[in-house]
Parts: C-alpha cells; sequence; structure tokens
C-alpha cells in the first residue's frame, strides 16, 4: 500500500526533494498513474505514454484524457524508443480531488506544497480542463552525450586502426605500473600512446615519461570518472599512429568508469590480491563492463589468505563472459599472457575494423 | 553512483528540451531507472535539487520510475528477473546469468507549462 495517502498503490516512500515532493519508487510493475495533490494551481494531470505491464496490452486501455496533451520529441539517442502513445487514466478513484488531503496525506505533506504520487492503484479521478500542463516525451538516456561522444570516438579509432584499452581498478591497484611494464615489452613492436587520466603523482608522470611513449594527461579535477569527451579533446593533441595501441587509464574508482564509454575496444580491470576476493560483488557494475579482468599482485598470493577460486568465481556471476588473467606487474609473472591477450584482441579488432 | 554528473546530464537534457520547445516552465520530471543501473536514488534527487536551482526548472516535480532487472541465463535459457547483477537464475540455481534489462537511465518526460497559458 502507498505509505503516504494510503491509496493502495504498490510503492514505497524513498524520497523527498526540496521539501516539497515526496516521490515514490515502484517497486515493480508498471507506472498507472501518478498525481500531484495539495498543490493549487498546479493541477497537471500526468501519465505514462504507454503501459509497460507484462502481459498487458496497453491498446486495451482507456481513451486520451482531455486535459494533457502528450508530444513526442525527437530523441537525439540512436537506442530505439517505445512508440509514443498516451494512456489515459481509468476515472473512479477514491478520492474526490486532490484539495481535499486525507490524515495520511497531512501526515507526510503537511509543510509541502505538494506531493506526488504514483503506482498501480485505482487512479485519481481529475477535473478535466484545469490544466495548463503539457507532457512532453522525450526518451532521452541520460548518459546520451557521452554515449554519442563515444561512438564519435569509436569511429576514428576504427578508422585509423587505434587498438583502445579503457584500464579501470580502484586506487593502487596497479594500473600505472601494469601500463608502464606494458609499453617497456611492446616498445618497437608497434606504436604505442598513454591517455593518463589518474595523475597521482610527478613520479606517476616521470614514470610514464621515461618509456618515451607520446602520452597526454588529462586532469580531471575533483572529477572521478574520465569521459568520451575528455577523451575526445584529448585525441587531437596526441598525433595518434595508425594501428597503434592506445593505453587509457582511469580514476582509480570502480563506480563510476564503468558508466562512461570512452570509445575503447574493451575495459581492462585490474583486481589486485590485496583487495580481497569480494571486490566483484561489491562493484558488480565494473566487473560486469569489463571484458578482462587482471588479478595483479599475485606475487604476493603467499602472504595473503587470498582464495583466487573464489575471486573468478564472483567475477563470473557479474559477467560470465569476464576473461581472467593472473599477473604481477612489479614482478612479470603472467607479463606474457597478457601482452598475448593484447595482440590477439587487437588483431581481432584490426579484422573487423571498419577503415573507411 | 555518480550522482552528480548524472544529475547535470539532466538538467542539460530537461534544459535543452525547455529550449527547444520554448515552454515558459518545467513542473515535472519523469526519469526512467534501471534495477541494474546503480543510481543512489535519494542521491540522485539531492543532486538534482541542487542543479536545478536557479533554472526554469526549479523545485520541478521528480519521479522515478523503476525498471526491472532481467536476465538470460546461458545455462537453461530463459530470461528471468534479477535484482543485482550477481543474482544466481531463479529456475536453475546457476550463476551464469547475463543481465539484458534494468540498465536504463533515461529522461522519461518532462510535464511543462506553455506560454500564454493561464495557469
Ligand atoms: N607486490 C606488488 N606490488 C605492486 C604490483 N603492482 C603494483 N604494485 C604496487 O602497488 C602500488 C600502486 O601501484 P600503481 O601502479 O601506482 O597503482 P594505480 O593506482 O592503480 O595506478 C605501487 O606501490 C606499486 O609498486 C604487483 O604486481 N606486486
Ligand atoms: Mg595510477
Ligand atoms: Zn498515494
Ligand atoms: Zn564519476
Ligand atoms: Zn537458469
Amino acid at each position: 500500500m502507498c505509505s503516504i495517502c494510503g491509496c493502495g498503490s504498490g510503492e514505497t516512500r524513498i524520497g523527498r526533494l526540496r521539501g516539497a515532493v515526496i516521490k515514490h519508487l515502484r517497486k515493480s510493475g508498471p507506472t498507472r498513474a501518478w498525481h500531484r495533490v495539495n498543490s493549487p494551481g498546479l493541477e497537471a494531470t500526468f501519465r505514462p505514454a504507454r503501459e509497460v505491464a507484462a502481459g498487458s496490452d496497453p491498446d486495451a486501455e482507456a481513451p486520451v484524457s482531455p486535459d494533457v496533451e502528450v508530444r513526442a520529441v525527437p530523441e537525439r539517442s540512436s537506442r530505439p524508443r517505445p512508440e509514443a502513445k498516451p494512456v489515459g487514466l481509468r476515472a473512479g478513484g477514491s478520492r474526490s480531488g486532490d484539495g481535499g488531503a486525507t490524515p495520511a496525506d497531512q501526515s507526510h505533506v503537511s509543510v509541502s506544497p505538494g506531493h506526488l504520487h504514483f503506482g498501480a492503484g485505482p487512479a485519481h479521478a481529475h477535473a478535466a480542463g484545469l490544466s495548463q500542463s503539457e507532457m512532453l516525451r522525450i526518451e532521452r538516456d541520460i548518459l546520451g552525450k557521452n554515449d554519442s561522444l563515444a561512438a564519435a570516438n569509436r569511429t576514428l579509432f576504427q578508422r585509423r586502426g587505434v587498438f583502445t584499452l579503457n584500464l579501470v581498478s580502484s586506487p593502487g591497484s596497479g594500473k600505472t605500473t601494469l601500463l608502464v611494464r606494458t609499453l617497456q615489452a611492446l616498445a618497437g613492436r608497434l606504436p604505442l600512446a598513454v591517455i593518463e587520466g589518474d595523475q597521482q603523482t610527478e613520479f606517476d608522470a616521470e614514470r610514464i615519461r621515461e618509456t618515451g611513449v607520446p602520452a597526454l594527461q588529462i586532469n580531471t579535477g575533483k572529477g572521478c570518472h574520465l569521459d568520451a569527451g575528455m577523451v575526445a579533446s584529448a585525441i587531437p593533441r596526441m598525433e595518434l599512429a595508425e594501428d597503434s595501441l592506445l593505453l587509457i587509464e582511469n580514476v582509480g574508482n570502480l563506480v563510476c568508469p564503468a558508466a562512461f564509454d570512452l570509445g575503447e575496444v574493451h575495459k581492462v580491470v585490474i583486481l589486485s590480491v590485496t583487495e580481497g576476493e569480494d571486490k566483484p560483488l561489491k562493484y558488480p557494475d565494473m566487473f560486469a563492463a569489463a571484458d578482462l579482468m587482471l588479478l595483479n599482485k599475485t606475487d604476493l598470493l603467499p602472504y595473503l589468505s587470498f582464495d583466487t577460486g573464489k575471486a573468478i568465481d564472483y567475477a563470473r556471476r557479474v559477467n560470465p563472459r569476464i576473461a581472467v588473467l593472473p599477473v604481477s606487474a612489479t614482478r612479470g609473472d603472467g607479463l606474457d599472457d597478457w601482452l598475448d591477450w593484447i595482440m590477439q584482441a587487437r588483431a581481432a579488432f584490426l579484422t573487423s575494423a571498419d577503415r573507411r | 553512483m555518480h550522482e552528480m554528473s548524472l544529475a547535470e546530464s539532466v538538467r542539460e537534457i530537461v534544459l535543452e528540451t525547455a529550449q527547444a520547445q520554448d515552454v515558459a516552465a518545467v513542473r515535472g520530471v519523469v526519469l526512467e531507472i534501471g534495477e541494474l543501473a546503480a543510481v543512489e536514488t535519494a542521491a540522485l534527487l539531492f543532486c538534482l535539487e541542487a542543479v536545478l536551482r536557479g533554472t526554469m526548472a526549479e523545485g520541478a516535480t521528480v519521479v522515478i520510475e523503476s525498471v526491472p532487472g532481467r536476465g538470460r541465463c546461458l545455462d537453461c535459457d530463459r530470461t528471468v528477473a534479477i535484482t543485482r547483477l550477481y543474482d544466481p537464475c531463479p529456475c536453475c540455481g546457476s550463476y551464469r546469468v547475463q543481465a539484458s534489462g534494468g540498465a536504463e537511465m533515461r529522461v522519461k518526460s518532462l510535464d511543462v507549462a506553455a506560454f500564454g497559458a493561464s495557469g
């Protein structure tokens, strides 16, 4: 039951915005109706433009209510979007209008000019014709802008045959060490380049500089991730060679870099054995987004109780297809397997890349 | 996760749309957030309040619709409901479930007031 007005909707109250709005999060099932109450002058009735209930036929729904116009706005995202179709509310709710707050409402919204709610309960009827409001269906991905910039980066990388890896991990898992080691091992075999987004110390920068590989540092300031726009502005300043390997060291953070596509071919997540084998369950999004997990610092295994099998099992629960390679970036164990993985993945990329 | 950057993206989408559609004010924003999108809803609301302040969407009602998580079981080949990326298949118990839905993060619709309306 709705915890705010007791209207029978299967909702859970989860938060309050600006002391003015209490919103509900539907745990499951479709949104059938939502409304504001206690907000004079804001008598808009909103409704979803499409029923999403499994097993319900959207076409069987009631006609469009006269007080709201639904307009579809062309979206920029390339993803398919559901047809914008207004679905009317079924009138006949247990309440007569929005003005009469129930005791339950008052207990929640006494300091609020508006209370919004939605749910699967009987729709609250609204007097037609009061609203000057209009609902615009826009269906735009929140990260759509990043995604389209990433797609542009990807196209450019494909044209030039630049094989790009996005290295992600917690701080201190060994991204920079592995990066430097990889550059040293591959120097002379193919053109290399680095985008360094995790500037920790001048020492880090110096280690990369010493390899002689062209590297560009992106200062993310207080930012907790690189985004595709940052990479896009780095590219023209780098003179990336044709068919090069571009390694991007992301900000040391297992959370948001998972959501920001940079245009890379693969995300490679580094988990060091000093971190605990349950990391994949604590940060599942990153392990789901990565194609390869490097289990680093294996030279320390004799001194730890780290259960390698468990770590791999947890990573595969999150991402059944993730590849796993144990390495030691400092001692060099497993480095050849990692280099082989790079060369094979790069060959596959170059074969499939659209070079037009 | 990164709720502040999400909030800023939402603001950008909202204000861009409002300008393109020439509306007077934005009164409501409906977001669609997948159960597997790892978004802290309370944090997102908090950030939205901050980033919408001083814009034509200040004080807008924000609704977050949750989209259920779904996955494809690689062992029994069924599409099943999951609430976390590492949930086992409810049918056969296998952990080899590949997420297939519920990662949405979308601005679904806006409730706007048009110019010239007497409201
Ligand atoms: N024992 C051991 N230490 C490592 C290994 N890889 C990195 N480290 C150390 O871990 C610390 C953090 O490494 P760094 O590469 O800066 O991690 P980043 O923050 O992910 O870039 C440094 O002191 C490294 O020397 C490894 O394979 N074994
Ligand atoms: Mg580093
Ligand atoms: Zn209610
Ligand atoms: Zn971030
Ligand atoms: Zn199964």
